[in-house]
């Protein structure tokens, strides 16, 4: 690449010609190296969970670029599905025919099967944890309704939501972290994993550690371990209207990327339908289970017509393809018609204080109005990858069409796609989704890594990481990160969300290798050591860059509509040429290669999704 | 519903920009031997939050201006600053309501890294001292152990705690002693002594009937005003006091 000779001259004018403190310290990146069994990149739900799994089995070090507690687990309100049966009738197979029938028949029905029969283990633990779940009466944990949700297949909306009022994910979170302070797990706090080692010593590539990057010091680390395990979210952070934290920058996804683990089905990413008009932020669906509803600019009922059985508790994928479709059709509300209200002024006022009160709170505090008399504007916002990092169920990452593992590697949660998700996710079913899988990879990487030697590492791993640090410190290319950033989520904003076409992919595609193309030329104000997050942000926003990519190559390829990939020139789903999951690969020159392997069936067949 | 009451937002999104005068403390430790002001302009909507003049302060005029931040809607406990003087969470304050003369300042009686960036350790270690987990020693089987919605409500209220640090950060007992365990840290310790399904009711009090611990407390509420999640941090502090006192939850 003719910028690496670029830096490389830059580099030696350098060190000929400056002098002093500042330019003397660029020259001497600090190098730490560590040894450990497993290391867990990422503290948010999935990560905690596989650390409290490996705690006192394995040595293991956590490492978050946040603080455990400011992951984004924190940010999910309405709760966590499973068939407890403790205030109606429920199975856990009625869950899983209806994740399936959510997925779009897109999830791997092995996979769906455990999720949900794990399920009420999971929501048990949780409580022995001392998770503080909203109780009934009897004092058993409460359910309330959830889109998508049902009993009996699809009969009518069902109560299988467990939930700790509007702050499910905060008290998760809080648990799972107050768990691991109990068994003393060893966290590596504002650590930011920016490459990931493999040992191809013995003639089979497998894992063999992280570098990071410390925040404090700007010091480089090398984990060597045995086992790595991914749980670093999402990376709703490519669009512009988005629920996601502005940390959500698909690092984990983008460090395997780039080193050649492939990306499953990048093309399907949920638009959550409430989301706060003009902020993006996460109003519940659990506001609608309480019995909220969506109403357009003309007052109406307009779920009514879309869902007549489940109406406002239709999952996500068709109410924001509904309120689009108002929008769009006029029906929109306000001076540019360009949202919808969600309607709880004929809610009980208790009934809001005590079952809704951070999502009422957040109305007030960003729109300044009473959500107890006045309808909330709202808009679909980008909110969760259902694709990611293949996995099986065991959180092994799989490189390839035939299911092929990378030993020692794991992935969880949001960051990961095993799929129990498909084409849509039910709400709830990513912190079920989190605890499962983060409970499962974490036990297979435990009895992995007793069973391999310690991988083989040389000095110097961190080479390349050092040497993109040194590149951006040194370039003057004049581009912006946040300006390249801000296109990028525009576009895919317009581009690539809730409706998307085969023009509309091809302006994205288009803008995405422009931006690629100016990111070569980015330099960055800040060229300290000490909390520098100017350098972060141009480091992340490569992996923005790279899934965006990757998702728009796959989505003009799928030409069909299934879940949360709509295709205005294809709106039909095509089960004989497409009930399959893609892999986007990225080459060496940033090009995305696809490959297809088949969705794994069970007990459900595909049918006509209507709710 | 009237469809008539236009909620005021959407307007919002029309209304003028107005100009936002920020005065930030600066210090950069590589650089720096003391802190110091810089100010900066930008042009904000009044809708916008303190943390997004932060971020076009560092996205257009100067990338050298570090801060936390994650979630920015108030759930992560990252963006806690000082702003004119008051501890608060620049995610949850929009331009409209704190004005357009900010001065923003690291929360105090933490070592400042850079910017508005403090060490976070003594907070969470002081966190960790009071056994922040449920403690249980009796088999539950495999059900849920059960707790009647009374009980549960008892410590609602401190289960908010985000752990942003806004309220030990307020503190003037804490400024001028940081080994007192600080408001957060008894909050969270709350949550478990009035939690019904927990036994280690004890050994907490023992903690927090040390000289470090509720003691401390001069009831001078500000704790209670810095709390972004609206936690009745003092009336906590007060109810451990009183299992201490009277020796019962």
């Amino acid at each position: 690449m003719a910028w690496t000779a670029g830096a490389i001259a830059t580099a030696q004018l350098r060190k000929n010609f400056t002098i002093g403190r500042f330019h003397a310290k660029l020259e001497s990146v600090k190098v730490h190296y560590h040894s450990y069994d497993a290391v867990i990149v990422g503290a948010g739900g999935a990560g905690l969970r596989a650390a409290i799994e490996v705690a006192g089995k394995v040595r293991t070090a956590v490492i978050t670029k946040l603080y455990p507690t400011r992951s984004h687990t924190g940010a999910a309100q309405g709760g966590m599905c499973a068939a407890l049966a403790n205030v109606e009738e429920d199975y856990w197979e009625w869950h899983a025919f209806d994740t399936v029938k959510g997925s779009d028949y897109l999830g791997d029905q092995p996979a769906i099967d455990i999720m949900c029969r794990e399920a009420i283990d999971a929501v048990i633990d949780l409580e022995h944890f001392g998770m503080p779940f909203s109780r009934t009466p009897e004092g058993r944990i409460d359910q309330r309704r959830f889109g998508g949700h049902t009993r009996n297949h699809g009969e009518a909306p069902v109560r299988r939501s467990c939930y700790a009022a509007d702050r499910t994910g905060h008290m998760i979170l809080q648990t799972l972290y107050q768990q691991c302070v109990a068994r003393e797990v060893n966290f590596f706090n504002e650590f930011q994993v920016f490459d990931v080692l493999f040992d191809e010593s013995g003639g089979e590539r497998r894992a063999a550690g992280v570098v990071a990057y410390e925040l404090a010091t700007g010091d480089l680390h090398v984990f060597v371990s045995k086992g790595v395990l991914f749980a670093t979210g999402g990376y709703g952070k490519v669009f512009r209207i988005s629920s996601n934290a502005h940390t959500l920058t698909g690092d984990g996804q983008g460090v395997l990327y780039r080193r050649g683990i492939p990306m499953q089905d990048l093309e399907f990413y949920q638009f959550h339908p409430t989301g706060i008009y003009g902020f993006g932020i996460l109003l519940s669906e659990a506001a609608r289970g309480e019995g909220g509803i969506l109403r357009n600019g003309l007052g109406e009922r307009f779920m009514e017509r879309v869902a007549p059985t489940v109406k406002d508790l239709a999952p996500r994928d068709m109410v924001s393809r509904a309120i689009h479709a108002e929008i769009r059709e006029g029906r929109g509300a306000g001076p540019d018609k360009d949202f919808v209200y969600l309607d709880l002024t004929h809610l009980p006022p208790e009934q809001i204080d005590a079952k809704l009160p951070d999502i009422t709170d957040f109305a007030r505090t960003y729109l300044g109005i009473e959500p107890k008399t006045q309808p909330i504007p709202i808009q679909p916002t980008a909110h969760y990858a259902m694709g990611g990092i293949p996995t099986n169920v065991e959180g092994e990452v799989i490189v390839d069409d035939k299911g092929t593992v990378l030993p020692g590697l794991y992935a969880a949660g949001e960051c990961a796609c095993v799929s129990v998700h498909g084409a849509n996710r039910l709400g709830t079913n990513s912190l079920l989704d989190i605890v499962v899988f983060g409970r499962r990879g974490g036990r297979a990487m435990a009895e992995y890594v007793n069973s391999v030697d310690h991988p083989d590492i040389a000095r110097g791993a961190e080479g390349e990481v050092r040497e993109r640090i040194e590149r951006f410190k040194a370039a003057s290319g004049g581009e912006k990160v946040a300006a390249i950033r801000n296109e990028l989520q525009q576009t895919m904003t317009e581009n690539a969300s809730v409706v998307r076409t085969a023009d509309s992919l091809r302006d994205a595609h288009a803008k995405i290798e422009e931006l690629t193309e100016r990111y070569h030329s980015i330099s960055i104000d800040d060229k300290g050591e000490v909390f520098n997050y100017d350098l972060v942000e141009a480091m992340e926003l490569s992996h923005l860059l790279d899934l965006a990519k990757g998702l728009v190559v796959a989505a003009e390829a799928r030409q069909e509509s299934r879940g949360a990939h709509w295709r205005d020139d294809f709106p039909t789903r095509d089960d004989v040429n497409w009930m399959k999951h893609s892999l986007a690969h990225r080459g060496d020159d940033g090009n995305v290669r696809l490959e297809y392997k088949p969705v794994v069936g069970g007990r459900y067949q595909p049918m006509e999704r209507k709710y | 519903m009237t469809m008539t009451a236009q909620p005021q937002s959407p307007t919002m999104a029309h209304e003028p920009k107005v100009t936002v005068h920020l005065k930030i403390k600066r210090y950069n430790p590589e650089v720096d031997t003391r802190p110091h002001w810089e100010e900066y302009e930008v042009d904000m909507s009044p809708g916008d939050r303190v943390l997004d003049a932060l971020h076009q302060v560092k996205w257009t005029l100067d990338g050298t201006l570090s801060f936390r931040r994650s979630c920015a809607h108030g759930v992560c406990g990252s963006d806690a600053v000082v702003i004119n003087g008051q501890n608060m969470l620049a995610c949850v304050n929009l331009i409209r309501n704190v004005g357009t003369h900010l001065t923003i300042e690291p929360i105090r009686g933490l070592p400042v890294i850079k910017d508005l960036v403090v060490d976070m350790e003594p907070f969470f270690a002081q966190y960790r001292s009071v056994l922040p987990y449920l403690i249980a020693h009796d088999d539950p089987g495999y059900k849920e152990r059960l707790q009647s919605p009374e009980d549960r409500e008892r410590f609602d209220d401190t289960t908010k705690c985000i752990l942003c640090a806004c309220c030990t950060t307020s503190c003037p007992v804490y400024w001028a002693n940081d080994s007192y365990v600080g408001p957060a840290a008894i909050v969270n310790a709350h949550r478990f002594i009035f939690d019904s399904r927990d036994q280690a009711t004890a050994e907490r009090l023992d903690i927090l009937n040390q000289k470090s611990g509720v003691w401390r407390c001069r009831t001078a509420f500000n704790c209670t005003e810095a709390c972004p999640r609206g936690i009745s941090v003092t009336k906590s502090i007060e109810e451990v006091k009183r299992a201490i006192l009277y020796d019962r939850v």
